[in-house]
């Protein structure tokens, strides 16, 4: 991404050195308008829905459900599922569990990066409200003060049936284009940005990473 | 005089284009085919038949596309002008004046050239994303193409001087009547060594390791997306059925229908596949030796070999 010069769409990038700052870029990101045509839009739905690259991205002791949906007993690829290793390719972000702050910075950099339309299922209680680490020192307790979430599936912990079962749901909400969690994370972007730099005390990225 | 020449490579662009749509689309349909073959192996259903399709639409309606600078974009450009260059000059049935493409004499070197040019294309749009892995990826996958390319060139040579002549369509006139008359009959130790170097051209186990998804994620492609992957996707498609249809017309005879070209071009495929279900990945340094002992000896025997067989 170039670098913004317009002062009014740029970014402060506070957290970086004065060296660093030349590195990065501090354009703010665009909500993105669905295609005029409304048969377009809902051919891309489908096509969107039908073809879910989930990032292979463990946040947490959920991720272990998340190994079996490749394997033959649940076999997700039927489904369009496939798991992709960068989060420039994938589209789906399964939170695994409870997110720790330190995971947190790390959950925010990989969904940045990620390419819109994306969506985020959150997997398991802790991201509602903390389950059983809701008054730990180090994980937050609702996760969609930080991200936007698309779908939760709750359960301590679910099993691999169920998030086969939510990835359908997700597949419907998407098909009905309900789901626009890219385009509220920035049209909601400062109130975002100030939940996450109130937890993550060591903001040492760009405000937004391209 | 101008006009009528005009005329007729227009209609020659026309049937490529033809050929172009047919082999993309048969591409895409193999390779779900050959994905659900692998999970039926491993125990599982497998994609749908229409998923390849899907995954190529869903990257070119993404929403957002960022850049990393000029050869980043070209990167995906230059490796479909790879694929579609090199289609251009094989002819894809024999005997048919609409899907002989543009082949001429001496064709056969320009094919071999243009199989090179996708992937140097592919690797300075790599270089430049600026990921690490992308780099280790170029690395690996430009060094296993430089050793399997030893094997598969001998082995070219090995068939040109067998048929004494530089295009393709000579070499398929030459193996027409029967199976008999097939390279893989009349010079099986060329054959060999071309199809050793082929497991590593398809970058199937045990040669896939430029992918390597589990230790360098995805290697080369890693800071592709949206329509530039769309793009690779669709090369992949049209790249790996030219790569089938070329062995088929140097080695297994050519192809006189649309029918007979799917099930040759399938079987050769299998050949990929059945290794790379029973085998595991090869360290790069394993991989790279592996084809400049052998298949690299085969090679250099086959040449022997075709002597002989035109002395005797």
């Amino acid at each position: 991404m170039i670098k913004s010069l317009n002062t009014e769409d740029t970014l402060e990038n506070a957290g970086l050195t004065d060296e660093e700052q030349q590195l990065f870029s501090n354009a703010r990101p665009q909500a993105y308008e669905p295609y005029p045509i409304k048969a377009v839009e809902d051919f891309a739905n489908w096509a969107r829905a039908n073809s879910l690259w989930i990032l292979a991205f463990g946040t947490g002791c959920g991720a272990i459900e998340l190994r079996p949906l490749m394997t033959a007993r649940f076999d997700a690829s039927r489904f369009g599922v496939a798991g992709r290793p960068t989060p420039r390719q994938s589209s789906v972000f399964v939170i695994g569990g409870y997110a720790s702050v330190k995971t947190l910075k790390r959950i925010i950099r990989s969904y940045e990066q990620m390419q819109g339309p994306k969506f985020i299922i959150c997997l398991g209680i802790c991201p509602v409200n903390g389950g059983m680490y809701f008054d730990s020192y180090n994980t937050v307790n609702q996760f969609d003060q930080y991200l936007p979430v698309d779908l939760y599936i709750t359960g301590c912990m679910p099993r691999p049936e169920v998030l086969v079962a939510g990835i359908m749901e997700l597949q419907k909400k998407i098909k009905a284009g309900e789901c626009n969690g890219a385009n509220r994370y920035v049209e909601n972007f400062d109130w975002y940005k100030a939940n996450q730099k109130k937890v993550i005390k060591n903001w040492d990225m760009p405000d937004y990473n391209w | 005089m101008i006009i009528e020449d005009f005329d007729f490579w227009l209609g020659k662009a026309g049937y490529f284009s033809l050929t172009l749509l047919i082999v993309t689309f048969y591409g895409l349909l193999v390779g779900a085919f050959i994905d659900r073959t692998i999970a039926k192996v491993q125990g599982r259903i497998g994609i749908p038949y229409r998923q390849p399709f899907i995954n190529i639409l869903k990257n070119f309606f993404k929403r957002t596309a960022i850049s990393h600078g000029v050869m980043f974009y070209l990167g995906p450009v230059f490796r479909i002008a790879g694929g579609i260059g090199t289609l251009a000059f094989i002819p894809v049935l024999y005997g048919s004046e609409m899907f002989s493409n543009f082949s001429m004499a001496g064709d056969l070197f320009l094919v071999i050239y243009f199989m090179f040019f996708g992937q140097l294309g592919m690797a300075l749009g790599a270089g430049e994303s600026g990921h690490p892995y992308a780099a280790i990826g170029i690395a690996r996958g430009l060094s296993q193409m430089t050793a399997y390319e030893v094997p598969f060139v001998l082995a070219v040579i090995s068939i040109v001087i067998q048929y004494d002549t530089l295009s393709i369509t000579q070499i398929v006139a030459a193996q027409q009547g029967g199976w008999q008359n097939w390279t893989v009959v009349t010079n099986w130790v060329a054959t060999l060594a071309a199809m050793l170097a082929f497991l590593g051209m398809m970058g199937y186990s045990p040669f896939d390791i430029f992918l390597a998804p589990q230790e360098i994620p995805i290697g080369p492609p890693t800071e592709f997306h949206s329509a530039y992957l769309g793009l690779m996707q669709l090369n992949r498609a049209l790249f790996g059925a030219t790569k089938l249809v070329l062995f088929m017309n140097l080695f297994f005879g050519g192809a006189t229908s649309w029918p007979e070209l799917m099930i040759k071009t399938l079987l050769i495929y299998m050949v990929a596949i059945v290794v790379g279900v029973a085998f595991p990945r090869f360290r790069v340094d394993q991989g790279i030796r592996f084809f400049f002992k052998i298949p690299t000896l085969i090679g250099i025997m086959s040449i022997v070999y075709v002597q002989m067989m035109l002395v005797a």
